[in-house]
Formats: structure tokens, C-alpha cells, sequence
């Protein structure tokens, strides 16, 4: 029996070979205005041990050339300007236009970083307004907008945790996670040099807190948490984990990677967050480009002020902007420069555009997430009743009974014309879908995804072997990934 | 399946020993558990470890475990032939995808690990468990 | 409000399919106690044209109009419209990591070809998709180095970016590892090879430079390489202007290059985003991090792209990760890519070459204003130190009356460099510009030589 597959129907999709095969000798695609001083020879001017002649290899192509290779290619992937990605934790909301206009602006794009601060004080006032912004939003006291991305920004954190508690007479040795957590909480913290230990969540998805009560002690430095969790959970507790923590003298670390749902609702130095991260090309629209730029700013309070990353925004009696590097308990550079500027210009592009009205994008996005799990709860596991938040976790517990399992779920929404969902995490959820919709997202995309979700775990009962081997209508079917890793590889080669 | 002369340690490894060379391998299940194997790392000849300590690794395209030493051992050859073809060990785990040899510095170690009965019951229990 | 799909009547009806009555109560499972009861307070709500009116004004406050011979990191050179048409296809801007191959093979193929445009430019055998920037890049490569060599210490030379010195630093000293400065030859300014020979023991793991270095000249990589691989240590090769490698014999006998690429097509947006690349040999590249795409077939045999070796990175590897690095910088890798396509083979030397002729027409320039001179005799590319008979910070206050950022003062970096800067000269610098400069500096000397004037305010605040 055939299913409802409103949203995609089949369409030519043109060939591309890579660039180098389109090459060949003469061809140009960019000129440059002549020389206007005398020339030099470059094996006279730097010596023959030092010259080179060309980049063997490269690519002579036009410019027509160029626009239909990377137009080609582009036609290759889908995108949030074309439709939905219910990716959890990823939160894909539509990146604003206006934001790419404000970034390219001559006066922005074009300043560099060592020139004087006198000529520099429009971009140290959009950081100052924008360090402000997030420092309302999560109620917290002093910010670093330097790291380029959450994980930098976690390495940070941590490391400031770090510093602090080495100022007080003892970093301490273990760092507490939930079994829940995101990969990059451990590892950082391994990075950092601390010893990991797992807190168990409860029966209702949550933080076991008896089980934290039991591992926090004066050799523990901190809990780390997402609040919302990855379960789409609100830690109701969190407050009196804090409690507990800080009675002990360790610290709190909120992973923001969900600040989606608490934008204008809540605020983690409300609720006795000590340090948290954000994610920039999360919550504030930022372009995920593929994989990247993205801005990871670490906020704190107080105490943990003086060993924020090197250098920090300062106003002076004048009321003008420098950066002060005078900072000895800092805990250093985590990179050259001021961070990942372009980035936080369409952040604050973003946050200018709602304004104190964001809490109406986090009314929407927990909307949208609670509408697709009503619509989803009678044909899908639901392991934890608990409310949701901005996501939704189910599993595959129904069609693992027909052998089908999320990962084949997920691929088989590649022909409905939608990406995957997040699959296999968190990994307290043995066969996970974690689906987060984002305020971005109108009834008829919502009603297309749920009519899709609901045609495929139809044809997981019916025709599993459908599912099994999806997808179907994608340029190219399932890769060889063992193939890739035995004998990788990475370059092409005349 | 299980050669009945080799012994098992709970990590699913495999030893055999002849004399006082130990060769060392990892078991069918192990393999089967990691999925196809694409890469090996192993030490050189000359390392020395304890019954225990981690001695390399096996990783697949998703995963990475460690190979845990079953008796202490200073290694005198490793099996080149994986670093081309790590698949065989998908193919022949008890044979030709042995991962080192050496010389067993405390063949008493060896009473500690399991036969194949024991092994086989071993992982029975496992996979019990996994369904429960 | 614009971004958002619905109107209230959709949401009133979702709500009451939800059996709610209003928006607020879908945030029922937060504590009271944890809930902000009152509006935040900040700037907004924007209308798109009042969002472009508020950074139109921030524009205004900083450099536009000015000319810049900054370079020390991050370099102007031309960039193509075509570029810039193609990096704004929603299908790359909106596009997400490509974990999912099959609809995202053109992120995947493009991430091949900036690999394989990486390998060619550095003479090095495999690439990975970008790191943060040239700076996370070397300290990156450096830890790379101490896994590789199981050793802890680091012999850098002091005429690495000093920026890129702190961020190795901050890495070195979170990590417990060791770091040896070894000094630049005053006469050169390259790094002194026979102080590196003494700096080098068994303990080294690797040898650190940059070429062109922070003073703008060429480093000897070949006899460096040669050196730390005596006492079997690595060579880590820093490059932060890649359109030398346009010009400039590649550090090939390097064991890991740590590359900036913004020179190749991105703007200096006051700092970042920019791409930093790893580029090193086959035989190290599962110790390398960062992302990476490899070629490989499907179930029909048709070539495809996937991520792989993932095994280095921390979701798998956690403590043994290669590093903690997750994001990388997929667009701006990708601008790279569109920018080498369009400049090519021909594009690249012709630039290159442009850079090499118009700083030393620059150079000869000045050389003929009185008392100044190249500081250095090593060979440099489009960067060179010049030495001045006045500071140049007060130089520069004079230059900046006529709209001109002139060269980078050293002496804030290198105590002993007073009185000279750091003056960057490439192919968007036409001659007039280089002559207004040195016209200019003519006059800021003349007014300064006539009478000590007292500094009201420092230029750059370092």
C-alpha cells in the first residue's frame, strides 16, 4: 500500500565531476587590473631556493565554469531554505538575510583587528551590545564572545573553572556528568584534566539527584548539565543541585546547546549556573554553512571574572571601547584576534530583530516540538511521559519489532524530502529519535514531517525492507563508510 | 567455534599458548560486536605489558576499543599482515588474524582465564542480557 | 514577527489540539522560582531597514575611507563578487554538517577539492577540512606533534605570530608541557638555526616556525626540517599569508603545516571567521584532527563523498580524541575553494607575483626618505620591517590625519624593535597609494624631526 508523500517528488538532478576534471591549461576565471609598478622575477627577487613557478595541480577553469561546478554542487544538498531539519539539539532555524546584508557591510567586513581602537570603536560597540544582550538573556555577569564554536567555548569554561578553584587552594580532580550528556561534556573535561564520573538519570529522564548527592564532594569541581536536557527535559531540580554543589564549594556548568527553550522564559544565573556556554549558530540563527563558523560565548559570574580569556572588552572613562590584556589571573588567548566577528554580527543582527520578543520564537519552537509529539506519541515510543520542551525524544522500540530501526527510519525521510532526525542519541534511549523542530517552522512543514513520520512507520510494519534500504530517490544510495576509513581516500590525484 | 586449546579472558581476548610464546588475538564475538574492523593499532616488538594494561586497538567506522593484554607479555612479533587487510580479522579471528606474539613473563596468569566451555557460557549470559 | 510561520489563530488551534488553554502554559514543567516574570531588557524590536541603519552606523564609526598597510596575520587582497554570488546559495549557507552523505554531496565533494587545493599549496600529502584559524591551527599542530613523539616540549621561534605564541602557549600551559623560545637572527630577522640546534634535545617533540615569519622573511625550512629530525623531533611549519605560497616554495619538508587561508578569499571582518588548515603526511594523518572527507563508492558502484576517520574526533575517542574540536569552518572552507577555482593556477602566480613587486616598489620607496631602511636582510614576500628615524607610533598618528593606517609598530611585540614597523604592501595597494604613504611619512618626519611634538593619544591600544 502506497503512503502520502506530499513534500518531494523525483527531479533531474545534473552530474558534476570534481574541479580538476574540468580543468585544462590557459583557462582563467578571475583577471586582475594590470601591474602598475615595475615587475619582478620571483627566483631573482627571493632566490632560487626560496621561489616557486606555479601550484602544480591547480585548477584553470572560467568563470562560467565556476558558477555551474558550485552551482551543481549546491543543488547536491538539502537546507533549511528547503524545509525542515528536525536534527535534535541542533536547533536549525531559519537563518535571517539581513544578516548576511549587516556582515558584508563595507566598514564591517573590512576592518582589521590590530588597527587603531579609535577607528575600530563601531565594532567594539556591536560586541559590547551584544555581550550585553546575552548577559540579560542568561542572567549572568561577565562574558567572553571569543570562542569559535560550543566546544571551545566548553573548553573555557572548564579551564576557568579550573583557574578558580586552583586560586582557592585546589582545582580538584572530578568533574560530574549526566549519563545523558553530549560527548563533548566528557571529553572536554577529560581535556582539561579531570577525572569524569556519570550521574545516573531517574525514572523520569532526569538528574538522579540522591545519586549526585552521593558524588558531590570537596574533590568534585563541578557538575556539568544541559538544561533543557538532551531528553528535551527541564531539570526541575536544578536549583537545588546548584545548592548542593556550591555548599561544597564546586561550581555549576550549563552546556546552553538548548537555550532555545529558555530564551526570555528563564534564565540559567537565575536557577545557580556558574558558567555556561552558548551556541551561537544555535539559538541565534547564525548559518550552520555545512559545519561551520560558529560562535561558542562563555558567560559567568562574578567570582570567575578575572580568568576570562585574553582579551577583554573594556570601557574606559571616556566612554570609549579598547581591549584590556592586562589580566593576570587570566586563563590566556584561545585564539588569535577577537573571536569569530562576522559571526557575532549576524548573532546581534538577529537578536536586534526580536528584541525583549524573542520569548515569542522559544513560545513557538516548545509549540512546535509538543505539536509533533502529539501527533506522533500513538505510532512512535515515547520513553519518558514527562513534558517536553523544544524536542522530543522517541525510540524505535515499534519498528525494531519489524527489524527496522531508527537509523533506517531516518534515511527512508530522505525520500519524504525531509533530513534525518537525530539518531541513536542520547544513549540513554537504546534506538533514539531526537526531533526539535525549531520556532522556524509553519503548521503545513509541521503537518508534512508528521504525515511523513506516520507514512514511514506504516511502511515499517507493511514493506520493512523498503525502509531497510532507503533511501530510494537520492542521488546516490548508502556509501561504502568501511571502505573509506580501511583505505581513505583524501585527495584527488592526476 | 571456540578452539578448545586457546583460554579467554573476559575482554574477549583469546591466548594461546605454545612453550613460553603467547599468542594473543581477539575473539568471534568480539568481532562480530565491533562490526568490520578498519584499522589496527598495535605495539611494537620489545613492548612490554601486564596482564590488563591496554596493548593497542581495534576500531571500526564508529567505534574504537582497546585490546586489554589477558597475560604479561613482551611482545616479540605483531601481525602485519592487518595493517593492509585490518578485515581479516572479521574473517579469521582465531587464526590468521592473530594480533601479537611473545614471550609470557607469568604463564601462571593463564589459570585466571577461561576455557572455551566457560567462554561460551560467558557470552550466553551476555547476550541474555542484552535482550532483557 | 517576520521569522515566524504563524498566525495566532494557527497557534490558538494547535494549542487546543494540545488541550491547552495558552502559550505560557506549555512551560509548566518550570519551577516558578526558575522563571524570569518580567520582560527583558534589551534593544529591539528591529525592522530589517532599521537593522541595516543600526550597523550602517557602526560601519561609519570605524576604518571605511581609510587605506591600510596592515598585514601581521590578516592580509587584503581581492575577492571575487562570483565568490560571494555563490557562498549565499541558501543550499550552502543553510546547510548543516554533512553527516548525512546522501543529500549533502556537495558539501562533501567541495570539502575533497579544498583538501586536495590544500595538499597542492603546501606540498603536503593529506589535508583536513579546516580548523578555527591559522593560530588554533598551530597549537593544534603542536599537540599533534606531542602525541606523535609521546614527547613534552616544544621549541618555538620567537618570530612566530605572537598571537599564535599565546594561544600555544595558553594550550602548552593547560596541558603541563614545556616551551624553549629560540631567539631571530637582529641582521636576518630569520630564525637563528645554530640557537635552535642548541634548544633541541631528546625531550623535544617539535621545532615551531612560520614562513614567512612575523617579520615578513622567509625561514630556511629544509635545513630546520633537517634539524629536528636529528634528535627525532617534528617540524611544524606556521603559514598566516597563503598567497606566498603562490611565489614561494612550499614547506614540503615540513612534517605538519598549520596554515591560515582567509589570504585566499576571505574578508578580515576584524578578525574572523577565517579557516586554519592541517596539512601533513600520510602516515601521521590518523593523529590529525579536524574533519575530514574521503572518497568512496555506493551500492551502484557511483562515486560519492563521506565523512571519515572519525574515530579521531572526541564523540568517539574522548579522552585519546585527537582534540576537543567538533564545528569547523565549512563555509568559510568553502569561500576558499570557490576563490582558488576562480583565481587558478595562472590567477594565483600572476597575484603572488603582483605582491612581490609592488612591496618592494614600496621598499625602494621608502629607502629613499632619509634614515629609513629594511630593518632585515632575509628575503620576504608582500611584508617587510622598515626602520625609521622617529617612533612609529607618532609616525603613524601623522598618517592618520591624511586617512592612512601606516605600518604595525614592532616595538609593542619585541622590546628591542623600537622605531620600526611592520609595513604590508599587496595587490589591491595601487601606486598611488604607496606613494601618498611614502609622501606622507615624508612630511610626518619632516614635522616631527622639526621639534619634539608630545603624543596626545596612543594609536593602538595594545
Amino acid at each position: 500500500m502506497a503512503h502520502p508523500m506530499s513534500k518531494a517528488t523525483r527531479h533531474v538532478s545534473i552530474n558534476e565531476g570534481l574541479i580538476f576534471e574540468k580543468s585544462a591549461p590557459g583557462k582563467r576565471g578571475m583577471e586582475l587590473p594590470p601591474l602598475d609598478v615595475p615587475s619582478v622575477d620571483a627566483a631573482q627577487a627571493l632566490g632560487r631556493e626560496f621561489s616557486r613557478e606555479a601550484v602544480e595541480g591547480f585548477p584553470e577553469v572560467s568563470e562560467i565554469e565556476v558558477i555551474r561546478h558550485f552551482t551543481r554542487l549546491s543543488t547536491w544538498n538539502y537546507a533549511i531554505d528547503l524545509g525542515m531539519y528536525p536534527l535534535g539539539s541542533c536547533t536549525m532555524k531559519y537563518n535571517p538575510r539581513v544578516n548576511e546584508f549587516v556582515a558584508r557591510l563595507e566598514g564591517l567586513a573590512t576592518e582589521h583587528p590590530l588597527q587603531p581602537a579609535e577607528l575600530s570603536q563601531g565594532c567594539l560597540r556591536i560586541l559590547r551590545v551584544l555581550e550585553r544582550f546575552l548577559l540579560e538573556l542568561t542572567g549572568m555577569d561577565a562574558i567572553t564572545l571569543q570562542p569559535c564554536a560550543g566546544a571551545q567555548g566548553e573548553y573555557a569554561g572548564i579551564a576557568m573553572i579550573h583557574a578558580y578553584l586552583a586560586s582557592r587552594g585546589n582545582p580538584r580532580k572530578k568533574v560530574l556528568v549526566p549519563d545523558s550528556a553530549h560527548g563533548t561534556n566528557p571529553a572536554t573535561a577529560v581535556t582539561a584534566g579531570y577525572q569524569v564520573l556519570n550521574i545516573r538519570s531517574d525514572s523520569t529522564g532526569r538528574i538522579d539527584l540522591s545519586h549526585l548527592a552521593e558524588y558531590v564532594s570537596d574533590d568534585v569541581a563541578a557538575l556539568m548539565v544541559t538544561n533543557p536536557n538532551t531528553l528535551g527535559i527541564f531539570e526541575q531540580d536544578i536549583a537545588r543541585a546548584a545548592e548542593l554543589l556550591h555548599a561544597r564549594g564546586a561550581l555549576l556548568y550549563m552546556d546552553g546547546a538548548n537555550m532555545n527553550a529558555l530564551a526570555g522564559v528563564a534564565r540559567p544565573g537565575d536557577f545557580g549556573v556558574d558558567v555556561m556556554h552558548m551556541n551561537l549558530h544555535k539559538t541565534f540563527s547564525t548559518p550552520h554553512g555545512g559545519g561551520g563558523p560558529g560562535a561558542g560565548p562563555v558567560a559567568v559570574k562574578k567570582p570567575l571574572e578575572p580568568f576570562l580569556p585574553l582579551p577583554v572588552l573594556a570601557e574606559k572613562p571616556d566612554g570609549t571601547l579598547a581591549w584590556d590584556s592586562n589580566r593576570p589571573q587570566s586563563i590566556g588567548r584561545l585564539r588569535a584576534f577577537y573571536g569569530n566577528f562576522g559571526v557575532l554580527v549576524r548573532a546581534l543582527a538577529y537578536a536586534l530583530a526580536y528584541g525583549p520578543g524573542m520569548i515569542e520564537a522559544t513560545r513557538d519552537a516548545v509549540l512546535n516540538a509538543n505539536y509533533i509529539r502529539k501527533k506522533l506519541e500513538d505510532v512512535y515510543d515515547l520513553p519518558y511521559a514527562q513534558p517536553c520542551m523544544h524536542e522530543v525524544v522517541f525510540s524505535d522500540a515499534r519498528q525494531k519489532k519489524h527489524g527496522v530501526s531508527t537509523m533506517d527510519i531516518a534515511k527512508r525521510l530522505i525520500d519524504y524530502g525531509f533530513h534525518p532526525y537525530t539518531t541513536a542519541f542520547p544513549l540513554i534511549v537504546p534506538g533514539a529519535l531526537m526531533i526539535e523542530p525549531t520556532e522556524s517552522e509553519s503548521r503545513q512543514e509541521l503537518d508534512l514531517f508528521v504525515e511523513a513520520m506516520r507514512s514511514i512507520a506504516a511502511e515499517a510494519a507493511e514493506t520493512p525492507e523498503l525502509v531497510k534500504t532507503a533511501p530510494h530517490s537520492a542521488r546516490i544510495g548508502r556509501l561504502d563508510e568501511v571502505g573509506a576509513a580501511r583505505k581513505p581516500i583524501l585527495r584527488w590525484t592526476p | 567455534m571456540y578452539p578448545t586449546d586457546y583460554k579467554y579472558s573476559q575482554e574477549h581476548e583469546w591466548v594461546a599458548l605454545a612453550g613460553q610464546t603467547a599468542t594473543i588475538g581477539i575473539t568471534d564475538y568480539a568481532q562480530h560486536a565491533l562490526g568490520d574492523v578498519v584499522f589496527v593499532e598495535l605495539p611494537k616488538p620489545g613492548a612490554k605489558f601486564s596482564a590488563g594494561q591496554t596493548l593497542g586497538t581495534v576500531e571500526s567506522v564508529k567505534a574504537v576499543s582497546e585490546i586489554y593484554c589477558p597475560v604479561s607479555l613482551e611482545v616479540t612479533e605483531v601481525n602485519a599482515a592487518l595493517a593492509n587487510a585490518p578485515e581479516k580479522i572479521n574473517q579469521d579471528p582465531h587464526g590468521a588474524a592473530w594480533l601479537v606474539k611473545g614471550h609470557a613473563t607469568n604463564p601462571a596468569e593463564l589459570s585466571k582465564l577461561m576455557d572455551a566451555a566457560a567462554y561460551q557460557a560467558f557470552i550466553a549470559e551476555k547476550e541474555k542480557e542484552a535482550q532483557a | 514577527m517576520r521569522y515566524l510561520p504563524k498566525s495566532d489563530a494557527e497557534r490558538r488551534a494547535i494549542l487546543a489540539e494540545l488541550g491547552l488553554d495558552s502559550m505560557d502554559q506549555l512551560f509548566a514543567s518550570i519551577p516558578e522560582a526558575c522563571r524570569l516574570k518580567r520582560p527583558l531588557e534589551v534593544p529591539g524590536p528591529l525592522s530589517e531597514k532599521e537593522i541595516i541603519d543600526y550597523f550602517r552606523a557602526r560601519a561609519a564609526e570605524n576604518a571605511a575611507g581609510y587605506t591600510s598597510f596592515l598585514g601581521a596575520g590578516v592580509y587584503n587582497h581581492l575577492r571575487s563578487v562570483v565568490a560571494d554570488a555563490l557562498i549565499q546559495r541558501g543550499e550552502f549557507l543553510t546547510s548543516y554538517t554533512p553527516y548525512q552523505a546522501e543529500i549533502s554531496q556537495g558539501t562533501l565533494q567541495a570539502i575533497f577539492e579544498f583538501q586536495t587545493l590544500m595538499c597542492q599549496l603546501t606540498g603536503q600529502e593529506v589535508a583536513n577540512a579546516s580548523m578555527y584559524d591559522g593560530s588554533t591551527a598551530t597549537a593544534e599542530a603542536a599537540m599533534m606533534a606531542v602525541r606523535l613523539t609521546g614527547r613534552r616540549r616544544l621549541v618555538v621561534s620567537r618570530a612566530l605570530h605572537p598571537e599564535y605564541r599565546q594561544v600555544v602557549d595558553t594550550y602548552a600551559d593547560h596541558l603541563g608541557l614545556e616551551v624553549a623560545e629560540v631567539p631571530f637572527d637582529a641582521a636576518t630577522g630569520q630564525t637563528d638555526l645554530a640557537a635552535a640546534r642548541a634548544a633541541l634535545n631528546d625531550a623535544t617533540a617539535a621545532v615551531v616556525l612560520q614562513s614567512p615569519n612575523f617579520l615578513g622573511v622567509l625561514e630556511a625550512v629544509p635545513h630546520f626540517s633537517e634539524l629536528a629530525h636529528g634528535p627525532g623531533a617534528l617540524l611544524v611549519v606556521a603559514v598566516a599569508e597563503a598567497v606566498a605560497l603562490g611565489a614561494v616554495r612550499p614547506p614540503a619538508e615540513a612534517d605538519i603545516v598549520a596554515m591560515e587561508a582567509q589570504s585566499l578569499g576571505l574578508a578580515p571582518s576584524f578578525g574572523g571567521p577565517f579557516a586554519g588548515v592541517i596539512a601533513t603526511r600520510e602516515k601521521f594523518v590518523r593523529q590529525m584532527p579536524g574533519r575530514l572527507a574521503g572518497q568512496t563508492t555506493d551500492g551502484a558502484g557511483r562515486r560519492g563523498f563521506v565523512l571519515t576517520l572519525a574515530t579521531r574526533e572526541q564523540h568517539i575517542r574522548r579522552e585519546k580524541a585527537t582534540s576537543n574540536i567538533c564545528t569547523n569552518q565549512a563555509l568559510c572552507a568553502l569561500a576558499v575553494t570557490m576563490h582558488l577555482a576562480l583565481l587558478g593556477k595562472e590567477g594565483l602566480r600572476e597575484m603572488a607575483a603582483q605582491n612581490l613587486a609592488k612591496a618592494r616598489y614600496a621598499v625602494a620607496e621608502f629607502e629613499r626618505l632619509p634614515g629609513v631602511r629594511r630593518a632585515f636582510s632575509a628575503p620576504f614576500f608582500n611584508e617587510a620591517a622598515l626602520e625609521f628615524p622617529r617612533s612609529v607610533r607618532m609616525i603613524n598618528q601623522e598618517l592618520l590625519r591624511e586617512k592612512i593606517i601606516g605600518p604595525l609598530p614592532l616595538g609593542p611585540f619585541f622590546p628591542e624593535q623600537t622605531k620600526r614597523g611592520l609595513l604590508c604592501v599587496t595587490e589591491v595597494h595601487s601606486r598611488q597609494d604607496v606613494d601618498r604613504l611614502v609622501a606622507a611619512t615624508r612630511r610626518a618626519l619632516e614635522s616631527l624631526g622639526a621639534g619634539a611634538r608630545v603624543a596626545v593619544s596612543s594609536p593602538t591600544e595594545r
